[in-house]
């Protein structure tokens, strides 16, 4: 049963990776994305990163994702035109993509012909016996990796205040901003007047 | 039975398909953006699968903060990308040289 769940989620992210650098229509390659990121967190899930997978879900597919597709379907952008060097480009890609490939797996050979000696774990990172992954990994990032946690927030704030300074746009037009000095200096003697109308007469605007 | 070799396969194709992406899709800023993040999840899955082959759990708070900084870099680069198209009408990777690079 694992073992069709791997090779089920393997295949979809594989095929779902490759439609998104394939695909025609940028709308439909950031769907493909999305695929790809639900068969990543399945993978995450069998080896028991529950966890992870479902911040990748919650991440990506709920913020990442959707933010491309804002941008995508924002911005007027002749796609078939962007098209046009795909062919010439693809013989080079493609050969650095397989000597890239290859090089992997000749360092995946190597490590199974007589593997490195890099040390084993100290246990000090070791998941809580009987406590679910969340708790291990709040248990380790709250106390071991408190100044890296810190860290990722301040990465995110200032990640947040770049983005809103890079797109917010001054207003150039006031119509509609409220002038709070013009309201206060606003004296009643100069916005109205007593007037006495005669009978039937009517007022003079 | 499925091993750490079967993860560390799996991620080393998503890598190679994102190098890929972005020597294919040159032009469409968007496309190498998104083989960015194919990359970056590639690395994920890596760390993750380590983490679970070596039962400590750092792999993982590391995969963490990857996508932190993957979820800021997405953000930041489309802010950009926004600003550019605003100013010069076009993303076409080609015709960025304002700044004669």
């Amino acid at each position: 049963m694992t073992v069709f769940a791997f090779y089920l989620f393997a295949a979809l992210m594989i095929a779902s990776g490759a439609f998104t650098i394939f695909a025609r229509n940028p709308v439909h390659s950031v769907l493909w994305l999305i695929l790809a990121f639900f068969n990543a967190a399945g993978l995450m899930i069998i080896v028991g990163a529950e966890f992870l997978a479902m911040l990748l879900v919650v991440v990506y597919v709920g913020a990442v994702a959707v933010l491309f597709l804002f941008v995508v379907m924002m911005l007027n952008i002749d796609f078939a035109e962007m098209r046009a060097g795909i062919m010439k480009n693809a013989p080079l890609g493609v050969a650095i993509a397989v000597i890239l490939l290859a090089e992997l797996v000749l360092g995946i050979g190597a490590y199974r012909a007589g593997a490195l000696d890099l040390g084993t774990p100290d246990g000090s990172a070791a998941p809580l016996v009987g406590e679910s992954n969340i708790e291990s990994i709040g248990a380790l990032l709250y106390s071991k990796y408190l100044f890296l946690f810190e860290t990722a927030g301040i990465i995110l704030l200032v990640a947040m205040i770049g983005a809103i300074v890079l797109t917010h746009r001054g207003t150039s037009n006031p119509r509609g901003q409220q002038d709070i000095a013009k309201q206060n200096a606003r004296r009643p003697e100069d916005a109205t007047r007593n007037v006495r109308p005669e009978i039937g007469q009517g007022v003079e605007l | 039975m499925i091993g750490i070799e079967h993860y560390v396969v799996v991620s080393s194709i998503m890598f190679v398909l994102g190098v890929l992406g972005i020597f294919l899709n040159r032009k469409n800023i968007i496309v190498i953006l998104m083989a960015i993040e194919l990359i970056l999840l590639a690395v994920n899955l890596n760390l993750v699968a380590f983490s679970a082959y070596l039962n400590d759990l750092t792999g993982q708070i590391f995969a963490m903060f990857v996508l932190t900084v993957a979820a800021a870099e997405a953000a930041i680069g489309l802010a950009i990308l926004v600003t550019y198209f605003r100013n010069r009408g076009t993303i076409a990777v080609d015709d960025v040289n304002r700044m004669k690079g």
